[in-house]
Formats: C-alpha cells, structure tokens, sequence
C-alpha cells in the first residue's frame, strides 16, 4: 500500500512535492521544538527521574539503598495516603457534580438569552478564577474566620452560635466550597461556548415542532454539548486528586483539621520537605497518577457507552 | 479547569527534580572537616583579598550590619539573600546542599541547627579559634551551637520567655501577675470569672510554648549524641507533669487554645480576650505592632514557676549563623560570622533597632539596649527584665536532627488535642510513638 502510494506519487509529482512535504516537515518540527524542550526537559525527564527515585530508600542515617518496589507497597498499606485518595475520591463524588450542574445551569441561562446584562453576569461568574488561586484561599480562611471573620460575626449578630468552618469535620466542606466558588465560572466558558457553537436551525426546527426552552435544553442543547462536558468532568477528576495549594494555606491556619496528609499530593509534599524522604514521596506521587490515570479512565469509558447508547 | 493546582504541582515536581538533581554529588561534598585553622597571616591575606561572599537571611534590615562589615573589610562583599522566611530558607538551604551550590553564611534556628550539622552541612568553627568565645554568650545560647567541641557558629539572637500581662485587666480582675504555677491556675479562674476573658492561650500549632514550659520545668524530651542515637523522651514523670497540668486547664475552660499568630490570635490579644502572654524575647517588640491600641497597658515580668525559689525559664526561637560546608571563602565567611555577632557596633544595633534579643552578654548589659524605656509597657525598662529571665535559662536542652518532623507530628498528635480540646495524655503518646517509628525508619537508634 505505502510502496503503491509512493511509486504512484513518484510518477505524477517529480521531486518539487516532496521537497514541499519536506520543508513543511520542517517547519512543523521547528515550531514544535521549543514546546517538545521544554516538554522533555520539565516534564518527561524529571517524571523518569522520579521513577527512578521511587525505587531507592534514603534514610538520613544510613544512606541510599535500592529497595525495588518497597516503596510501593509501603503506600499500598499506608493509612494516610488510603484516607487521602479516600476524601479525595468524597471530594470528587460530592463536589464535582454541584460545581457542573451549576456551571451547566448558568450556562444554560446566558445562552438562552433571556438575562439582561448576560456579558456582565458572564464576567462576573468567570471573575473568581482570574484570581489567583493563593488569594482566594487566603481571603476565604478570613472569612471562614472563627471569632472575627465575617461569616462567624454575621451568627454572633444573629445571636446564634457560629459554625467552626474550620474545624476537623467542616473543613472539607470549607474546601469544596472554595473550589466551586473559583471553578464554576471557568467550566461555566467552556459549556457557553459549547452551546454557542450549536447551528440556530436546530432551534428553529425544534421550535416548529412546538418545543419550549427547557424542551430544547434538555434534547437538544445538553446532548450537543456532551463532549464539552465530558471534558469538565475529565479535568475535574484530575483537579480534584490534585488539590494541593487549598489545604495547605488552610493548614497554616487550621493545622489539626488538615494535618500533613489531607490530600495525596500535600502528604507528597510534607514527605519530602517536611520528612526529608523523597524516595517515598514519588513512590506516592506515582501511584497517585495511576489513581488519577484509572479513574479517569472509567468515567471516559461510562461516558463513551453513555453516548452509543443514546445514539441508538 | 484547575490549571491553577496543575502549574503548583508543575511547580513542585521542577523544584523536586532541582532538589534531587545533585543527591549524587551531595554526600561527597559535604564530608570535608578541617582539623587545622587557618593561621593569623592566612586571615590577614584573605580578608584583603576582594572576595564575594552569600549570606542568607530573613532580619529584615540585616543589610545594616552588613554595612559596618564591609566598612570595615572594604575588600569583602556581602551579597544578603532573603528567601522569605525560615521554613522557605531550610527547604532552598537543602536543596543547595544537594546541588554543591550553597551560600558562604545562612541564619539557621537553634531548633534546626542538629538537622544541618547531621548532613555534615556546616562547618566546624573550633579550629577558626570560635570555642574561646563561649564565655562571651549567654549559656544557654552557647549550648545550642556546639556539641562537644564543634562550634557550628555563633549565637545571633535569643527567645528567653517570660510574662507579658495586661495590668488594667489584671486590675479589675484583683489579681497579681501569678509567681507560681499554683498561683497561675487560682488566677486563671478568677480572671475568667471576673473579665470573662481567658488569662492565656496555649497554642497548638507551634511546639515552641509548650517546649519552652517542659525546658522550664526541667524536662528534657529530646536529645542526639552527634552521631546516631537521638533520645525521645516524651513519656517522663517531668513531662507528664506539665502537659497534665495544662489538661486540667484546658478541661475546666479556664485558657484558650487559640492557634497563635494568626489573624484571629492578633485581634483577641488586641481585644483583651487574652489577659496574658507566654513571650518570647522577641514577643515585647512584636506586640506593640500588632495590638497597638493596647498601648500602655502591658507590663513584663518573668513567667510563674514552679519553685519561685530557683526561677527558670525556656527558649523560644532564636538563630544562629553560620558557615556551610561547602563554601569556597571559608575565611572570610567565619570573620563575617563573627563580627555580625561578636561586634559592638553591629550587636548594639541589631539589639536596638532590629530588636533582636541579644545573645552577646556584653550586649545585653549595654546600657543603650538595657535600659530601653518602652512606651507600650508603661515606660518599663522590658529588655532588663527579659535580660535577667535569659541568665535563669538552662544550657543543656537539646534538639532532634529532623526537627520539622518533630514539629509537624507535634501538630497532628498532641498539638491537635490542645486545639480541639481532647485529652491531652493519649495525644502525647502519639507524638512519642511517631517519632520514635520515624528515627527508626530514618535509621536512628532511639533511647528514651
């Protein structure tokens, strides 16, 4: 087949096409080459290198040995990093559909074009993620506050006790709230411009057929914007095994409600800094990727069936 | 969506890598002891040859002081690096040991000291001719910089803790400030009754307050030989002592269990929800910036005791500098360490205008450090009550070799129950029993 292609290119094109291809292949390299660098540099070589390391077992008194997969089944029977993938996979199931549903419900309400000031409620709604991720958790540990924080105070005024937002059993629930409150506006952008992107014939056509909005939304606007969705889903169940920076602001304020190992990636994080044992570390950090890696892969596959299934 | 932890986690894998690029090269570089100084004419040579040297540190306005050096040794440059803080400085310090790229001088907390000398990271300073000035220090600074003979560096500042105390809230309450620890609980109980607000708050995200009430009362939890036994003692009669007085405290309602210096511990302390405060040296100072609408109606006095007989007091905080290992202008960097440290003019003025406590001794009877009126007290003479306190401290307390372990267990186990306020004893043996799993796992032999 290919010797077939070529020889017949051969004969109908001599040498100025392929020189062409050529030039062109070039150019795509050379424009792809600095991102493939930098790629191979940060990412690809540090990854092996971890995997290297993940292998060896470095005590501070008694030096680097190699321990083969010690480290992973040190994990695998490791309390904190279970309960960790544990509340992360709470985190997920608990936060991830309200922050959608609500990112898909307002998306739904710019895009019927029924909103006054839909571009200003469209900004508004986005603004929470141009801040950056540090300041919204620094600004909402004020508000959780316990005595002086705005939230605690609106209760006293009240004459009501406050809600600890900050203690052991609340935290969670504090983080997701964050979260949410910084990610619906982003996922909110993809969905709108999903929906946006969805031919105005469509409507018309369900129109005729004597459809209402909601009737539109629901066959017509959400199955158009499966894949737009799937793909918030897929970076929410990344995110969520990743949450890192929330909980560890929260803990400078809040140590004995998150402790050192409240997310995998902050007990990562406190094993080599804090513990000064990296070995360890990576090993967690690899097994969380395959966590990540697994998990994503099924809702990718359920997703997959879901829309052969409607198909039919 | 969560670009935002994807670029941290990036962020964390790069400075990994970077921690990790030179762990090869680490070991090797760090073994070299001297066992001979330099001579008089090798000094000479060296501090009037132009050379570059690193220094790292977080006091703010140590540029100052490093002024005066180079007037002094014009030859010499000092090139101050602020890495934002100590916890940020010990993780930049580490991974600069790893890579063989370190700086010339760093600023390390006595508490942090043991978890740099045990990765042969820092220079021995006895054969520069340091272990004569030992007199020259308070003891209890001394101590915390040498083992044996080694003299890992010089002693900077100091966090002998004593009594900071509302007296118009005492007043009303019709309490003295309490001599003993008997006469603190009595005190404790009447305030509350009277004021409504609690005398003290006991802290559970940092161990330095409780550690500094166990060195008081004359325990000694922790210990390292140097080598490879640590002591992890956190179960004896002397400690248990201590933190069940603080239960029977905690459990009656009588102090707060308030995180300190956070925001919410700032505006309690300046709201009078705390009568008191367990202060390090370094506390006087740092209050009147944060509750300075309480101007005036602070005093200083030395914390209650246990026998009013022998006072005795703990550390809280305090920094030594000294030289890496590895530098390449070992000279230059040792008189550096020792004129920050040793000099009048630049002691003096670290003392009086960064208000650090001075370990020097000679600094602390100075008159101009000494006899400091401050306004927020009352116009009492704080630095002289906090200078006698430093000389009731003990010289014999040690450190563990991975005191950020220590403190971050200390946060989980039995810093978590002095927040929640659960009981205390149960949480005490966690810690105990994490640190031990830990030594062992790092390969240390453990006695208790």
């Amino acid at each position: 087949m290919t010797t077939l292609t070529l020889s017949r290119r051969r004969s109908a094109v001599p040498r100025r096409r392929s020189a062409d291809a050529r030039r062109k292949h070039i150019a795509a390299y050379s424009f792809l080459t600095p991102f493939l660098i930098v790629f191979v540099a940060m990412l690809v070589v540090p990854l092996f290198y971890a995997g290297y390391l993940s292998l060896f077992r470095a005590q501070i008194v008694g030096g680097t040995t190699f321990v083969g997969l010690d480290n992973y089944v040190r994990a695998l029977a490791d309390p904190r990093f279970l309960e960790g993938v544990g509340r992360m996979s709470l985190f997920l199931v608990v936060q991830v559909p309200i922050m959608l549903g609500l990112a898909l419900f307002f998306a739904l309400a710019l895009d019927s074009g029924r909103v006054r000031g839909g571009k200003y409620a469209r900004l508004a709604i986005f603004v929470p993620y141009a801040v950056p991720g540090v300041v919204t958790t620094l600004m909402w540990g004020y508000l959780y506050g316990r005595n002086f924080g705005p939230i605690a105070q609106f209760f006293e005024a009240l004459g009501l006790h406050a809600p600890d937002l900050l203690a052991p059993g609340t935290i969670l629930g504090s983080i997701m709230n964050i979260v949410t409150w910084q990610y619906i506006g982003y996922n909110m952008v993809i969905m709108y411009s999903a929906l946006r992107a969805i031919p105005q014939e469509l409507y018309e056509a369900a129109r005729i057929d004597g459809a209402g909005q909601f009737r539109i939304a629901w066959s017509i606007k959400i199955p158009s914007i499966r894949s737009a969705i799937m793909l918030t889903i897929i970076f929410s169940v990344i995110g969520s095994f990743q949450l890192f920076s929330e909980p560890k602001l929260l803990y400078e304020i809040a140590p004995n409600a998150i402790g050192t190992s409240f997310s995998p990636n902050l007990y990562a994080y406190n094993l080599a800094f804090t513990n000064q044992d990296v070995n360890y570390a990576a090993a967690i950090a690899f097994l969380l990727g395959f966590v990540i890696m697994i998990v994503s892969y099924v809702v990718q596959l359920s997703g997959n069936r879901r829309e052969k299934g409607g198909a039919r | 969506m969560h670009l935002t932890r994807r670029t941290a986690m990036l962020a964390g894998v790069a400075a990994l890598s970077v921690a990790l690029a030179g762990c090869a090269g680490g070991s090797s570089g760090g073994g070299a002891e001297t066992a001979k100084g330099p001579t008089q004419a090798e000094v000479d040579k060296a501090m009037t040859t132009p050379t570059t040297i690193d220094f790292w540190s977080w006091v703010p306005d140590i540029q100052n002081e490093i002024a005066l050096f180079e007037k002094k040794y014009p030859a010499i440059t000092v090139n101050l690096q602020n890495q934002g803080g100590a916890t940020a400085q010990y993780q930049k310090l580490r991974a600069a040991i790893k890579s063989g790229q370190v700086p010339d001088v760093a600023q390390i907390e006595y508490s942090f000291l043991p978890s740099f000398t045990i990765t042969k990271s820092v220079l021995d300073l006895a054969p520069y001719g340091f272990g004569d000035l030992k007199s020259a220090y308070s003891p209890s600074a001394w101590g915390q910089v040498t083992s044996g003979d080694q003299v890992w560096g010089l002693p900077q500042d100091l966090g002998p803790t004593g009594y900071l105390y509302r007296s118009d809230l005492f007043e009303k309450a019709g309490i003295e400030p309490p001599a003993t620890w008997d006469d603190f609980a009595d005190a404790a109980r009447t305030f509350k009754q009277s004021t409504g607000a609690y005398i003290t708050d006991l802290p559970g995200n940092s161990f330095s307050p409780i550690l500094a009430l166990l060195w008081q009362a004359g325990a000694r939890p922790f210990g390292y030989d140097g080598n490879k036994t640590v002591t992890i003692d956190l179960d004896s009669p002397q400690v248990t002592k201590v933190v069940d007085y603080w239960d029977d405290l905690i459990q009656q309602d009588l102090i707060a269990t308030d995180p300190q210096l956070d925001d919410n511990w700032y505006q309690s302390m300046s709201r009078g929800q705390y009568g008191s405060w367990l202060a390090a040296a370094w506390g006087p100072v740092f209050l009147q910036g944060t509750a300075a609408n309480t101007t005036g109606l602070w005093r200083a006095t030395d914390m209650p005791q246990l026998d009013a007989s022998k006072p005795a007091s703990g550390n809280q905080g305090g920094s030594a500098d000294v030289v890496m290992a590895g530098s390449k202008h070992a000279i230059a960097a040792a008189q550096f360490v020792k004129f920050l440290n040793s000099d009048e003019s630049s002691t003096t003025q670290l003392a009086t205008q960064q208000y650090l406590f001075p370990s020097l001794l000679a600094t602390q009877q100075n008159d101009a450090f000494r006899q400091q009126k401050l306004e927020f007290y009352g116009g009492q003479t704080v630095n002289d009550v906090f200078v006698d306190i430093a000389g009731t401290v003990s010289s014999d307390w040690q450190w563990l070799p991975f005191n950020d372990y220590a403190s971050s267990s200390f946060k989980e186990t039995l810093g978590a129950a002095i927040t929640d306020r659960s009981a205390l004893e149960p949480a005490l043996k966690k810690w105990q029993s994490q640190l031990v799993a830990y030594a062992k796992q790092q390969g240390f032999t453990v006695k208790d």
